[in-house]
Formats: structure tokens, C-alpha cells, sequence
């Protein structure tokens, strides 16, 4: 192990080494400042002569003196299933008190990629007991789908209830009731928490401890104060834990990495630092290749038990889907939950807006022996009528309900039972996928059959419930039938 | 990959330093584009710059703990792939490795240092002649045939850079590709392996009008925005927006003998899926399974950057040497976007002067070289093949105007314009008719008149037309309300409700409207246009526009699409139509 006392610059996160035997790019090192701190950070750059250090507790305390030891290794995190129940910071130290971590293996935090051939394609049903998701946006095991909020949006709540109430449901489930609960599988929380702020981090500890759920968790934290630089481990920290605890213990493991948008600035700040010509609004051009890194390591393997699949969040600034965070993350996961601010403000809990929503994987996870038969043919019919009565809403407010006919406003009677009832059911509320499909016919059956185009006749004789339509289009459906009669 | 295997080793040839996929290295004699091996475990690059004694070379492998002061290798020759029977079935990854072998070799998890051929060097085919000794064969010339899939007939050419010839010797037999099947008295010997560098496209004589359609079996784009084999297309959509499934659904569903699929920086799991899917699948022209014709690419968007780089041109070499044989080649990039941002990304790691957004300034000299690449040929051998392109584009935040859109849409002739906001209310394909456009319309006209029906193109006006009239009557629908529109007005958004519910809409996942052909396509528009036709004469008599709504017939438009015995239910729709609304006058 080499030693430098040959510190030639320091800028911003970085400095420069002048070295005389050639280190390997992404190599760990250790920087001792003249107090005696032990920082630790990561080659960026290496030549024969001089390598670029990317220093990740921050420069602060460094001198040219300081000593510089290469550890000829990269950064590897130590893992083992003790890790559980655990709160570590942000480069994966212990916090919490709790005892040494004696690891079972050290592995890599770069993690290679999964050849897309020995991929398992994610279908199975993960059950958030949200409505809007469950319904509308399915999680599937192996997904990696984002929640795009907003700042002061409550998405750690969300982000919260569906870590506490995700299963797997019994018939799906492939393992039965070998877990230790009621739940059929072992599952487990990974937490990555990069930049925010200690009360958040609070809330969710707390949530954690109040539920149970800290003992089948394990949590990174790397708070608003910490440095930017240690925000880029931290991600791969957590998912190097949950790739271990899934794919060589069989874990389910539900990732959770906030916020996401923290992630990303200090990606640009490390850019900026390196003078690197910049991309769009002075992100890096390599931020696709380097959130995909990220995002990609969720999945299931053919033949092993276990999965990863990730729930990243991101507050979008300005509330701009166009910005290149959400949209470069919008390009690599498997679909988006958006957060709401008007719904947020009409007391919608949780502000779900499913328009703009989707999962992707929801089709192969959702029908028949995975959900229900009806689901399908059901959330696109919701999403039609939902999106005619969103229109017409911006119509009521210039011609008034008075000049709609009454499909119009029997659309717009959906549109609001639709957010105030099966959307806002507040953050405590565990649904069964069954409850909500059955209050989805229920708003549904407002609207005439005639108009539910894309729901399969049989499907719609067994679960249209006729008892709702009858008050509210009793009407028009005798004017319809009446007609009819008249025509034949 | 195959070819640095035997090449000999450069001496004294070292790495200056490393910066992610960049990597620059002294004492190398390598010439532009050569593949160089780098480091102890002889991660594969290409040379991509080279000034004085320093190489610079893009990695296509992770180089993590790469030092300087390892060795590098210089393999003499540029990116090559392997050409031969054996393509079709295999999936591979950007450099041309198939997916396959590297799980064999290492597993679920993509390591690095593993090279392996494109085609089995092993396996053995069945050979037979289509030329006798004695016989002149030139340059290109297909002298015998390998029944390689169910469906495809692999044709052995000379290849085009070899000598012509008298053929000396020649045997039906059991072969591997790398024996040799024929001799020629010019010292000529023929294997079915050929090799040939990714970045210049395969010689041909000529490339001419394409004037046949590449049917789809999707509504939208047979019956309203059609490509043609040899054609280019855009698929732009920001995301959300269903680009990947209409991508899929060409790929399924196109009628082209041959289809090369690339999946360029995209989702993991969506290539499982894809990997998954096609094996299961059956081409809707033959019966026989899909992947017979198939030769998928997938290097996903955390497989290493440089391998992005080169996939695009790994596929249209393989499409080429089909369309040599004189297949029709369909070849489909998801997404090209990726592909530029690859080469944004490695740009700037050689920091050279960006051009607009930080793309290289050579962005669309490389666009459109990749483009021209596709065209309806006469090949040097006199068969006909085409390769048609169709390139996915994701406009960052649904910008139209970014370099990547601007600079694709100035090359291609089809447009298919993918619209979040369809995409929002489950309409789908969110192909949007109002932006989308296709210039080779009248160029296959007469196809489309002489193989489905004589009308076609007058009913596919019709359909425009009362799209266009809806769009614009949506605006004021949208001030004042529908009921204040006069009868005939409101009646004319009836009918291009049906054109979108039960034209336009295509469901991509139900069995029988999955694929539809074009006499189905035709038949529909056809059966929207009767009621057009029939409800305004009622309009005309006096029935009131409530009433004309009401029918119970016209709906059973939408199940038309849904239905597999489609003849006789449209013209029960159709009868019922007429039926119930002569009724009411």
C-alpha cells in the first residue's frame, strides 16, 4: 500500500495526487489530514503521473500535506444478513450504536449488470393496499417504479405506507406460508436516504420503529448536512445490500431511495468540480448511463427466489416532469406515481393523480390468477372515464354544469366520486386488491353500459352493479331502450 | 467477436491513463477504428483517436481498477461482426456476443474479459449448391443455400471483396461455417463465415423508389401513415407513451422475411421481455415461430456506454447481409436517442467542442450515414432486398425541437407521432393523426389498390378528412360546449369518435386485435364510412341528431376490430345500421 504526501490541488470535492506508480480508476483511497480525520474517497481519473481524487466526506480539513494511501481495491460494501434491523450512514458505517458488523462477504458497490437473457420478467403482484397503485398502476415484483412529487408534497408518506403494507397476497404468492408472518415471504426494507433533511429522516425512523418494520430493515442515511460527494455511494451502498439479501438470501426486497433529485445535484456538483463540459441545464451527459446504473439493478434472476425491486423518489423542480431528473429517470423505470399539488390541496390522501401515472409492468401482473379477470378491462375504462370527466371540468368552468347534458355531468360525478373515494383514502388505510376492484365497479357503474367500450361483455354482465346506475341514469337508460324499441 | 484471437501481440504498447470508458495508451501502432485489447483481463475497445504517440480508445467493458502501465493489444483490425448462418434465434449484446454464451461463461451478472464469437464456429449446416464446377461466379454471388431456420433459406455468398472466379470444387454436405464449401481457380475459398466491419455498409448496385408497403397489421400506420419496404421511419414520444410497444408490435408483426430488433440503452426487464416473448410467438404469414426470422440486439442502459455505441451499426450489418440475399429486412432501433447520447457521452470524455445540447457536431453526419444505410437495393448479385429502418426517438421532456428529433425527422419519410396525452387516456397506439405524416402515400398507392381495394386511397382521404374536421371542431366544442354545435357538426364528431374508437385504437394486447391486416384496416374505415354516409341522409330527412346517436347498431363498430370472423359481423353492422336508421324516416 502506497503512501503520498504529493497533494498538487484541491478543488471543490476533488484533489489531485501527483503519484509515481499508477493507481486503477475507481480505486478506493484514504486521505489523512494533518488532525488526524480519516476521510475516504474514489479515483475519478488515473494516469502514469497524477490521479483526480473525488473525496466523498468532503475536502474540508485537507492540506497539501495531507497523506494519501491507495488501498488497491474499489469500494466494496460488507454485507451480510445481520445488516437488518440496522441504521448505517451514508457511506455504510454503523450509527446506531448496535454492535460491529462482521461481515459474510465484501462485495463490489459498482454491480454489474444483469445479462438481460438470465433476466426473470417481473408479473408478480405486489399488493400496496393503495388503491390509485394497486388498481390503476400495479407494482409488480422486480419493478422499479418512481414517485414523482413535488417539494412540500407528502411522498415519504406514500413512500412510507406502501413499505408498511406491501405483500405479496396468498394465491400469488409461489412459497405459501414459509415466512415468518402472515405475509408468505420473507421481505425486506432497504432505505437509502441521500440529502434530506434529519426531521424526514426522523419520521421515518420513527415509522419504522412504530411498525415493527426496523427490524426487517435496514436504513443509509445521508442527511442534508452530510457531504454531497457521499451521495453517490449511498445509493449503491443500499443496493449492493439489497442485490446480496435478494439474489444469495432470497429476500423480496423493497428499495426505497430519497431523494433522488439530492442524488442528481450532487452528480452535477462532482461535474462541475471536474470541469467536464455539461449537458442539458448543467447536468453531466453520462447522468442517463449513471442513473441507469442505479435503476437497472432491480429485477429478478431465472432461478433464484428472491428480487429487488425499487421505489425511487424525487421531488421535481418546479414541478417540472421536463426537467432532465424526471425525465431521464422517466426513460429507465418502469413507469412513474405522480404526486399531485391540487389534489394535495383538496385534502386527497394520498394525492395519487393517476392520468399521467403508469407501470409499465402492470399487464403481465394483473388478470386472472394474479388479480382478477376484470382488472384490466376495468383500470382502462376507469382511466377513460376519469380523463373525459377531467376535461369536461375544464369546460364546467366556462359554460357552467347547467349547459352539459347529462352524460356530461354523470362523467363529472365519476371524475369527483372517483378522487374523493377511491383515491383519497388516507395514509393509514390497507386496501385488498378485491375491495378495490369491487369500489371501481361500483364508481363505474354510474356510467350506462353503453358507454363502457372497453370492458368485455361478459365481464361487464358479472360485475356491473346495476343497484348504482339505477338512481343516478335510471333516465337516460329508459330513454335509450325507449328509442331502441322505436328503431327495430 | 471473434477476430482478435489469433492476431499477434504489440510489444511494449501501454495504458496512460483511464476515465471511465476513455482510455488512452502509448506505444500502440493501431490505425482509426481498430479493436484493441485492454488491460490484464483484455477488456475489448476501439480506437476513436489518435494523436502522436497517444491512442485514444473507447472501452466496451467497466474499468473499474484498470491502471495505467497495463498492457494493451492491438487486433489490426476495425469492429467487425460475424456474418454466417446461425444469426437468426441468437440474441446478443452490442458488440455482437451472444447473451447466451455469457451466461454459460459467467453467469446472471455481466463480467468483463469474455469474448465470444457471433455465430457458432462448431455447429454444422447443411449444405447444398445452386452452382456446378466449372461455372463463373462473381463477387457477391449466392453459390448454395442452408436451410438455417423453419422459415428462412440462408443463402452463401462469395463475399463481396473476393475475387471472381471459375468454381473448381464444390460439395452438398455437412458443414461448419468456417470450412470451406467452394474453391475457385483465383485461389478463392468460400466458407459461409464472412466478417465485415460494422461502420461501412456492405456494397450494393443501386438503390431504387420502394413502391411495396411494409404492412404492419397496425391500423394507423397501414391505413393512414404507411411505410414501405426500403423506407425509414421516426418514432418520436416522450415517455410513457407506448414507443416501446409499438416498436414491439412492428417487430411481431411486420411482413418482412427478415427482422433485425436492437434494443439500444433500454430497460432491463423490457428485453427479458422481449426474450421472452418472441420464442413463443408465431409469424402471422407463415405459422413458424417468430424468432426464426428474428436476430435481437439488446445492450441495456447499464451495460457500458461504448457498447451503445456501436450496437446500431452491429444490427445494420447483420441486416445487410440479408437484404444481400434478397430478403426484405425490417430493422428496428429502440431508440436512437440512447445511440446519441452514447456518443454525446464519450464526446465529451475526449472533450471535444460540443455542438447544440452538448452532442458531438458530427451527430447528424452519423445519423444520416446509419439512415442511408436503408433503401430498396439491387444488390451486386442482381436479387432485390430492402432494409426497412424504423428508429425510435425520445425527445427529452417532449421537445420536438432537440437535435436528435430535429436532425432524424430531416432524414426520415415516416413519422409516427407518439402523443403522452393519448397515452394518458388509454388510447393506444397514441399514434397522434393530426402530427404524424408519411410522404411515401402516394408511392404505394397502387398496392394498396391493387391488393385490397380500388377505393383505398379515396376512403383513407375520407378518414383524414373527418379527423382534420374533428380536430378543428374540438376547439370550439371546448368554448362553448358540444350542444351548441349545429346537427351536421355534431354528427361529423360522432362519426370520428368511431374513426378513433374503432379504427384508430388498436389493442396491442387482445389476441385477435393484436394484427390486423390491411383488408380488415380497409373493411373498417369502410364500415365507419356507411355510417357516415347513412346517418347524414337521416340527418338530411329530418331525423333528429339525438336519434341518430341512439341507434344501437353503430356502436357494435367498436367490436369489429375485437372480432376474428370480421366479414360477416361488419356486414351485420353494417345491414343493422342501415336498418335501424332508414327506420326513422
Amino acid at each position: 500500500m502506497k503512501e503520498y504526501q504529493t497533494i498538487s490541488e484541491i478543488s471543490g470535492p476533488l484533489v489531485f495526487v501527483e503519484i509515481d506508480e499508477p493507481v486503477g480508476y475507481d480505486e478506493i483511497v484514504e486521505i489523512e489530514t494533518p488532525e488526524g480525520d480519516q476521510l475516504r474517497g474514489q479515483v475519478l481519473e488515473s494516469s502514469e503521473d497524477f490521479c483526480a481524487i473525488q473525496v466523498f466526506e468532503g475536502t474540508g480539513g485537507i492540506d497539501r500535506n495531507a497523506s494519501v494511501r491507495f488501498l488497491g481495491e474499489t469500494l466494496k460494501m460488507p454485507v451480510t444478513e445481520d445488516l437488518l434491523g440496522r441504521v448505517l450512514d451514508g457511506s455504510g458505517n454503523p450509527i446506531d450504536g448496535g454492535p460491529e458488523i462482521v461481515p459474510d462477504e465484501r462485495q463490489d458497490i459498482v454491480g454489474a449488470a444483469i445479462n438481460p437473457y438470465s433476466r426473470e420478467y417481473p408479473e408478480e403482484f405486489i399488493q400496496t393496499g393503495v388503491s390509485a397503485i394497486d388498481g390503476m398502476n400495479t407494482l409488480v415484483r422486480g419493478q422499479k417504479l418512481p414517485i414523482f412529487s413535488g417539494s412540500g408534497l407528502p411522498h415519504n408518506d406514500l413512500a412510507l405506507q406502501i413499505a408498511r403494507q406491501a405483500t405479496v397476497p396468498e394465491e400469488a404468492s409461489e412459497e405459501g406460508e414459509n415466512g415468518e408472518d402472515d405475509e408468505g415471504s420473507e421481505f425486506a426494507v432497504i432505505f437509502a436516504a441521500m440529502g434530506i433533511t434529519a426531521e424526514e429522516s426522523n419520521e421515518f425512523l420513527e415509522d419504522f420503529e412504530r411498525t415493527g418494520a426496523l427490524e426487517r430493515s435496514v436504513v443509509f442515511a445521508n442527511l442534508a448536512d452530510d457531504p454531497a460527494v457521499e451521495r453517490q455511494i449511498t445509493p449503491r451502498l443500499a443496493l449492493t445490500t439489497a442485490e446480496y439479501l435478494a439474489f444469495e438470501k432470497n429476500y423480496h426486497v423493497l428499495v426505497i431511495l430519497t431523494d433522488m433529485t439530492n442524488y442528481c445535484e450532487a452528480l452535477r456538483q462532482i461535474g462541475a468540480a471536474r470541469e467536464e463540459v455539461p449537458g442539458r441545464r448543467g447536468y453531466p451527459g453520462y447522468m442517463y448511463t449513471d442513473l441507469a446504473q442505479l435503476y437497472e439493478r432491480a429485477g429478478r434472476i431465472e432461478g433464484v427466489e428472491g428480487s429487488v425491486t425499487q421505489i425511487p423518489i424525487l421531488t421535481m423542480p418546479g414541478d417540472d416532469d421536463t426537467h432532465p431528473i424526471p425525465d431521464l429517470t422517466g426513460y429507465i423505470t418502469e413507469g412513474q406515481i405522480y404526486i399531485d399539488r391540487d389534489l394535495n390541496s383538496q385534502g386527497v390522501q394520498p394525492p395519487i393523480n393517476v392520468l399521467p401515472s403508469l407501470s409499465r409492468l402492470m399487464d403481465d401482473g394483473i388478470g386472472e390468477g394474479l388479480t382478477r379477470e376484470d382488472h384490466g378491462d376495468l383500470s382502462d375504462q376507469i382511466y377513460a372515464a376519469y380523463a373525459e370527466g377531467e376535461d369536461l371540468r375544464d369546460l364546467v368552468n366556462i359554460v357552467g354544469r347547467e349547459a352539459l347534458d347529462e352524460r356530461d355531468n354523470t362523467y363529472l360525478d365519476f371524475a369527483d366520486r372517483f378522487e374523493s373515494e377511491f383515491v383519497d383514502q388516507g395514509f393509514e388505510t390497507n386496501r385488498e386488491i378485491t375491495e378495490t376492484l369491487d369500489l371501481g365497479w361500483e364508481l363505474i357503474s354510474m356510467l350506462d353500459t353503453a358507454y363502457l367500450n372497453r370492458i368485455d361483455e361478459e365481464l361487464i354482465e358479472k360485475y356491473y352493479r346495476q343497484d348504482v346506475s339505477a338512481d343516478d341514469a335510471e333516465d337516460e337508460a329508459s330513454e335509450d331502450s325507449e328509442t331502441a324499441e322505436a328503431a327495430d | 467477436m471473434s477476430q482478435a484471437v489469433d492476431s499477434e501481440t504489440e510489444s511494449e504498447a501501454v495504458i496512460r491513463s483511464v476515465s471511465g470508458p476513455v482510455a488512452t495508451a502509448t506505444g500502440l501502432d493501431a490505425k482509426m477504428n481498430d479493436v484493441v485489447y485492454v488491460g490484464d483481463e483484455g477488456l475489448m475497445g476501439e480506437v476513436i483517436e489518435i494523436e502522436g504517440d497517444v491512442t485514444t480508445v473507447q472501452v466496451y467493458e467497466e474499468t473499474s481498477n484498470v491502471s495505467p502501465g497495463e498492457p494493451v493489444r492491438n487486433t489490426g483490425s476495425p469492429l467487425s461482426v460475424d456474418l454466417g448462418p446461425g444469426m437468426l434465434y441468437s440474441i446478443y449484446d452490442g458488440v455482437q456476443r451472444p447473451l447466451t454464451v455469457l451466461e454459460e461463461q459467467m453467469g446472471a451478472f455481466l463480467d468483463r474479459g469474455v469474448d465470444a464469437p457471433g455465430i457458432d464456429m462448431e455447429d454444422t449446416w447443411d449444405f447444398s449448391p445452386t452452382v456446378e464446377e466449372g461455372e463463373t461466379v462473381e463477387s457477391g454471388d449466392i453459390i448454395g443455400t442452408v436451410p438455417e431456420t423453419e422459415s428462412i433459406e440462408h443463402r452463401v455468398m462469395v463475399p463481396p471483396d473476393a475475387e471472381d472466379g471459375e468454381v473448381t470444387s464444390i460439395a452438398e454436405g455437412e458443414y461448419t461455417v468456417e470450412e470451406t464449401v467452394c474453391e475457385l481457380d483465383s485461389g478463392v475459398e468460400i466458407s459461409m463465415h464472412q466478417e465485415w466491419p460494422v461502420r461501412e455498409a456492405r456494397p450494393t448496385v443501386d438503390k431504387n423508389t420502394p413502391t411495396t408497403p411494409l404492412v404492419t397489421g397496425q391500423r394507423i400506420q397501414d391505413g393512414l401513415f404507411p411505410i414501405a419496404k426500403g423506407g425509414t421511419a421516426a418514432i418520436p414520444g416522450p415517455f410513457g407513451s407506448g414507443k416501446t410497444v409499438t416498436q414491439q408490435q412492428l417487430a411481431k408483426w411486420a411482413d418482412a422475411d427478415i427482422v433485425v430488433y436492437i434494443g439500444c440503452g433500454e430497460r432491463g426487464n423490457e428485453m427479458t421481455e422481449v426474450i421472452e416473448d418472441f420464442p413463443e410467438l408465431d409469424d402471422p404469414q407463415t405459422g413458424k415461430p417468430l424468432m426464426a426470422r428474428t436476430c435481437l440486439i439488446a445492450n441495456t442502459s447499464n451495460m457500458p456506454v461504448a457498447a451503445r455505441e456501436s450496437c446500431v451499426y452491429t444490427g445494420i450489418t447483420i441486416a445487410e447481409f440479408y437484404r444481400d440475399m434478397g430478403y426484405d429486412v425490417a430493422l428496428m432501433a429502440d431508440s436512437t436517442s440512447r445511440w446519441a447520447e452514447a456518443m454525446r457521452e464519450i464526446s465529451s470524455r475526449l472533450e471535444e467542442m460540443p455542438g447544440e445540447e452538448g452532442y458531438p457536431a458530427y451527430l447528424a453526419a452519423r445519423l444520416s450515414q446509419f439512415y442511408e444505410r436503408a433503401g430498396n437495393f439491387e444488390n451486386i448479385n442482381g436479387t432485390d432486398g430492402s432494409i426497412s429502418v424504423v428508429g425510435a426517438v425520445l425527445p427529452p421532456g417532449g421537445d420536438f425541437s432537440e437535435p436528435v428529433t430535429q436532425n432524424t425527422l430531416r432524414i426520415v419519410k415516416t413519422f409516427w407521432a407518439l402523443d403522452a396525452d393519448l397515452a394518458e387516456r388509454r388510447h393506444f397506439p397514441a399514434i397522434n393523426w393530426d402530427e404524424s405524416y408519411s410522404l411515401y402515400r402516394d408511392q404505394l398507392d397502387p398496392w394498396f389498390q391493387e391488393n385490397v381495394a380500388e377505393d383505398w386511397p379515396e376512403v383513407r382521404q375520407w378518414a383524414i378528412d373527418t379527423l382534420d374536421e374533428e380536430s378543428e371542431l374540438q376547439e370550439i366544442v371546448q368554448l362553448v360546449g358540444k350542444d351548441a354545435l349545429p346537427d351536421d357538426q355534431q354528427l361529423t364528431l360522432e362519426v370520428a369518435r368511431y374513426l378513433r374508437e374503432a379504427f384508430l385504437q388498436q389493442n396491442a394486447l387482445h389476441d385477435v386485435d393484436t394484427y390486423c391486416e390491411p383488408e380488415k384496416t380497409y373493411r373498417i374505415m369502410q364500415a365507419i364510412q356507411t355510417f357516415n354516409d347513412e346517418a347524414f341522409e337521416a340527418l338530411e330527412a329530418g331525423v333528429p341528431v339525438e336519434e341518430i346517436q341512439s341507434i344501437d347498431a353503430a356502436p357494435r363498430l367498436n367490436r369489429i376490430a375485437t372480432t376474428e370472423e370480421y366479414e360477416e359481423f361488419t356486414e351485420d353492422v353494417e345491414t343493422d345500421i342501415e336498418e335501424q336508421l332508414r327506420a326513422k324516416y
